[in-house]
């Protein structure tokens, strides 16, 4: 799963896939993502035409429309960069699961193949590629207690978790604390959440109260699709605990190592 | 409960309801989360180092491909080598040629009692309705079947039958079923007044019936894994010794069993080894002239081998795969699903990951297209299945084999195409509609957040536990085109 990366030479662009849930539902994640990126003098191309991965249609059974949306986006990065996604399960679609969409057709299937090896989680990148160095902003000295959810994808496809928790790990003042059952399922899983509400509720109920019973102050996660079904969750229990993008988080408490003043 | 529920047909609706009612029943949820807390804690703690577990999983998959890839040549080498030491095999391509066959054998025998050591295939089959059907009673000697069919009830874990039940269940049972019981809570009494029972019983039943681990082609040999030493009973101590298995369980060599057995162990029970492994190759040998003539174990053994829809997954590529299985359980030890509902929702013999992607091969998708569709894809299955099996890819390949016509060049799988229906395919249709035409999904974002205000209070499963989902008041794009137009 942890794949080998190397980083010579240091990309000077990259192509940004948003996602369709960023897109519509977390811009701010995206945003904060891009900034990242950009405050590292990378030069973040957004392709205008791209949608949605296709994961959606894909887990469901609908492979022939999966195919379709997925043969749209693969058009959409000429250049031979970098393709960084905020969220693992999207890049876990798109470096896992592409290449047995197009199985059938040799060309597609190579397309996707190479494809696969330019698509980078977002925490991943940052750590592997770029090895960023950061130092705490001025918001980032007050100290913190958080909790990780790291999406099921990102776990046992792209093996990101470890990205995500060197990322927070290297921050001063940030103390990561882990809630029981780390590692298990938030109950989120697409149409799952929609065609069975009561395991996929009693599932993402677990998740929040473990999650608050960790006694962070916020958690994080580097995937929009777990933060909409852990928040909305808390919300409908009426409570303020919400969650974060991960990309929000490192953004609001770092600062590149060599720019700006202490002062 | 589900007790006298006949299990061989499952409409897939009442699957959705029983998850429903067992997700509201707490005290289910605390008991099966506590009890797979357990087994998951004493699995891990077999396998400390991951590398190692990598390089013992390769070889067990390539064992169990290796032998799928063999096997209608390792069954035939099977069953000359176990009809050369005078097992007698039968073929049963369904559940009910398996219960004649074996109703037949008893039968023949004149008997009264059988005792069962633990067999998910006599399960599968529901042989003691076939074997009281017949005036035979079947008793099951495992403890945890026992229990179970004490209670007038089906296994909800393929490796602990009774594990839905607590100590107080149990006890109120054994002072009410057990002649002569009161009621204990000490669980060495408990299964001392278990014991007890079956003891007698070994004594006087005329047929043992016991399932099969692995059946090892070369030599013939039938191999049996238990804790409790009633596996041992059943085999060796009636007269007749019935084992049944799904054809899918051979191997070819005896060097093939050890790597599988000892994942299989520690996979389930986090147990390096069992207390018992039975290695059974034969009836009792006679000695012509009465000289060196074997004093104990069966007279007959008979092996029934058991199709029941495997065939159909062995004849895809990619299915075969489900094949591989050796039935440890980890896969819904791990399940966070199962966890939630256990194992008596799913109204199927395998219940968790290793059910939904099996149970449709032996009951057809009409009555079990639920269930693959009652999973995250959260990949916990996939993770610890010790002989690699890739459940997540099954369960999305069901799901489209359940709601499409079979492919081109591909046989139509019992219920294929069950699932579909016009409005799911209309919906689908409009989806990729949006999503491979920019601008119309472009146009849509913009809509989506302008009207975000008409956002319906309650949006399908969504809203049963969760606030509804709101656009935000601008696109990701939109938001990069603003900035752009400041910037410049
Ligand atoms: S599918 Fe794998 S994990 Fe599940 S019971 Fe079979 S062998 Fe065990």
């Amino acid at each position: 799963m942890h794949r080998e990366i190397t980083r010579d030479p240091r990309p000077k662009d990259v192509y940004f896939f948003a996602t369709c849930l960023v897109d519509l539902f977390c811009p701010e994640a995206g945003m904060d993502a891009i900034e990242l990126l950009e405050r590292e003098g990378i030069a973040v191309h957004f392709p205008e035409n791209q949608t949605c991965c296709g994961q959606p249609a894909y887990t469901s059974g609908y492979a022939d429309e999966a195919r379709a949306v997925a043969q749209v986006q693969m058009a959409l990065f000429p250049e031979d960069w970098p393709i960084v996604v905020p969220s693992g399960s999207c890049a876990g679609m798109m470096r896992h699961h592409y290449h047995k969409l197009f199985a059938d057709d040799a060309s597609l299937k190579a397309k996707a193949d190479a494809l696969a090896e330019r698509v980078f989680e977002l925490s991943e990148f940052l750590l592997e590629v770029l090895a960023v160095q950061w130092k705490e902003s001025s918001t980032g000295r007050r100290p913190t207690t958080v909790a990780l959810h790291t999406s099921c994808s990102a776990r046992r496809e792209m093996g990101t978790h470890v990205h995500a928790r060197a990322l927070l790990d290297s921050l001063p003042g940030v103390t990561v604390v882990t809630q029981s059952h780390e590692s298990e399922c938030c109950g989120f899983g697409g149409t799952f959440s929609l065609k069975h509400p009561a395991i996929s509720g009693a599932m993402a109920g677990d998740k929040a109260d473990a999650l608050k019973e960790s006694g962070a102050e916020t958690f994080l996660s580097a995937d929009c699709g777990c933060l909409l079904n852990i928040n909305h969750t808390l919300q409908k229990r009426k409570d303020a605990f919400q969650g974060k993008h991960l990309a929000t988080f490192l953004r609001e408490r770092t600062e590149p190592a060599g720019t700006g003043d202490e002062a | 409960m589900s007790a006298q529920h006949p299990l061989q047909f499952v409409p897939a609706a009442e699957f959705k309801q029983r998850s429903v009612d067992a997700t509201s029943d707490a005290h289910l949820r605390q008991s099966f989360r506590g009890a797979m807390d357990f087994l998951m804690a004493k699995r891990a703690a077999q396998f400390p180092d991951d590398a190692s577990l990598q390089r013992q999983r390769a070889i067990a998959e390539a064992i169990r491909q290796y032998s799928l890839a063999r096997l209608p040549d390792l069954l035939e080498q099977l069953e000359r080598n176990l009809t050369a030491k005078g097992v007698q095999v039968h073929w049963a391509e369904n559940a009910e040629e398996a219960n004649a066959i074996i109703v037949g054998i008893a039968q023949r025998h004149s008997a009264k009692l059988m005792v069962k050591g633990k067999s998910m295939v006599s399960e599968e089959t529901e042989l003691n309705h076939a074997m009281e059907a017949a005036g035979i009673a079947a008793l099951e000697s495992d403890m945890g079947e026992y229990i179970v069919q004490l209670d007038g009830e089906k296994p909800s874990h393929i490796i602990m039958p009774a594990i839905h039940k607590t100590k107080q269940q149990i006890a109120r049972l054994f002072a009410e079923k057990v002649p002569g019981v009161s009621y204990t809570e000490s669980v060495d009494e408990l299964i001392g007044i278990g014991r007890a029972v079956l003891r007698e019983k070994f004594m006087h039943a005329d047929i043992g019936l016991s399932g099969v681990n692995f059946a090892v082609a070369e030599t013939g040999t039938l191999c049996l894994v238990e804790n409790e030493g009633n596996g041992r009973m059943c085999t060796t101590v009636p007269d007749v010794h019935v084992a049944i298995t799904g054809i899918e369980k051979v191997v070819e060599k005896l060097e093939h069993v050890p790597p599988l057995y000892g994942l299989l162990t520690r996979s389930a029970t986090g147990q390096a080894i069992t207390t018992y492994f039975n290695m059974i190759g034969g009836p009792r040998k006679g000695g012509a002239d009465g000289k060196g003539a074997e004093l104990d174990g069966p007279k007959e053994v008979h092996l029934v081998l058991l199709d029941n829809g495997r065939t159909q997954a062995y004849a895809d590529e990619q299915m075969r795969a489900t094949l591989q299985c050796i039935r440890c359980g980890a896969c819904m030890n791990h399940c966070p699903v199962y966890t939630r509902i256990g194992g008596h929702a799913y109204g199927t013999t395998y219940p968790g990951p290793i059910g939904e992607i099996i149970s449709p091969h032996m009951m057809g998708l009409a009555a079990t297209h639920a269930l693959p569709t009652a999973s995250s894809l959260c990949g916990a299955c996939g993770e610890v299945c010790p002989v690699k099996i890739p459940i997540p890819d099954l369960l999305i390949r069901l799901r489209g084999e359940a709601t499409h016509e079979a492919r081109p060049g591909h046989a139509p799988l019992v219920g294929q195409g069950a699932a579909r229906s016009a409005l799911m395919d209309a919906v689908w249709a409009g989806w990729a509609a949006l999503y491979t035409r920019p601008a119309l999904y472009r146009a849509f974002g913009w809509l989506a957040t302008r009207f975000r205000f008409l956002t319906p209070p309650t949006q399908s499963g969504w809203t049963v536990s969760r606030t509804p989902l709101k656009p935000a008041a601008r696109t990701l794009r939109e938001q990069l085109a603003e900035r752009r137009r400041k910037t410049h």
